[in-house]
């Protein structure tokens, strides 16, 4: 483990460079495939619809897995992140269109740990609206 | 109906082992976009410190929520997985899963609730390699909606 942040150098509310990350219709189908989670919610339209949902919506996991990256950006070396949890408190809707949804994620360091590990704050939002809720990595710094 | 509290703490027997492949990874990582070179050059990730290529944190997912089938479809516990959501998910990793693991998980039932109608269900899988070493532990909650009244 190899992370570029040293432990030393951050301090309690330190914010991490936040992302914007992109989600298209084609973006879902892509994770569909790569992780195996073909539920019809994730690109089908007129079941998404007939199950209640405003429209498809992004796998919760695609979410969650592109939250990370602001930290894993930061650490350069994705296995810095000891701990990684988060609710998934609202779906993030995608249109069927040429633009899609938008996940912005911002993050701050909440607390000093020992072990020489922080704690990570997550805010990931899509639309002005918070997607995902107590969204926490404990992550080991140099 | 609620589901029963006698299944808290039930172990299921070890999944078959998956092995981890460096093009799934790559496929993964390219799925969501993330370019980090741990997850796609063997060099890149030597420079970290890693035998080879890394899995993104989230990876994982894949491996504990097919095995959390063997919980999910257990005709005894009797959950209705047409109104099942994902509720809260966390991961605690020992080292990152990599390409050329071959990775079992072991799941187990941790809580059962019911809250208005819902039913809640905390499944831990335990993820260890072919040498039996642990690299991490997924909490996966899952909550299925009530049913509506006929």
């Amino acid at each position: 483990m190899t992370a570029k942040i040293a432990y030393d150098d951050v301090e309690v509310g330190t914010e991490l460079p936040a992302g914007t990350f992109p989600v298209t219709r084609a973006a879902l189908v892509r994770y569909a495939g790569a992780s195996g989670d073909f539920n019809p919610i994730h690109w089908n339209e007129k079941f998404a619809k007939e199950v209640g949902l405003p429209d498809v919506i992004a796998h919760g996991m695609f979410t969650m897995a592109e939250a990370i990256r602001v930290v894993t950006d930061w650490t350069g070396d994705p296995a810095a992140v000891v701990e990684y949890g988060v609710r998934f408190t609202k779906p993030v809707v995608v249109p069927n269109d040429d633009e899609g949804a938008v996940i912005e994620v911002s993050g701050k360091v909440a607390a000093k740990l020992d072990d020489r590990t922080v704690r990570v704050d997550l805010l990931a939002t899509s639309g002005g609206q918070k997607v995902l809720g107590m969204s926490r990595a404990v992550v080991r710094l140099d | 109906m609620a589901l029963d509290q006698s299944f808290v703490g039930r172990s299921y027997p070890p999944s078959a082992p998956y092995e981890v492949g460096r093009e799934k990874i790559r496929e993964f990582a390219e799925a969501v976009g993330d370019a980090n070179p741990a997850y796609v050059d063997p060099e890149a990730a030597e420079a970290l410190g890693h035998p080879d290529v890394i899995a993104p944190p989230t990876f994982v997912f894949s491996i504990t929520y097919k095995a959390a089938a063997v919980v999910i479809e257990d005709p005894q516990l009797g959950l209705d997985y047409s109104r099942v959501v994902h509720g809260d998910q966390k991961f605690a990793y020992r080292r990152p899963v990599r390409a050329g693991d071959r990775l079992t998980v072991t799941s187990t039932i941790e809580a059962v609730k019911s809250m208005a109608g819902n039913d809640i269900l905390d499944i831990r899988g335990e993820v260890h390699d072919e040498a039996g070493e642990h690299v991490v532990t997924a909490w996966t909650k899952l909550v299925a909606r009530a049913a509506e009244e006929a």
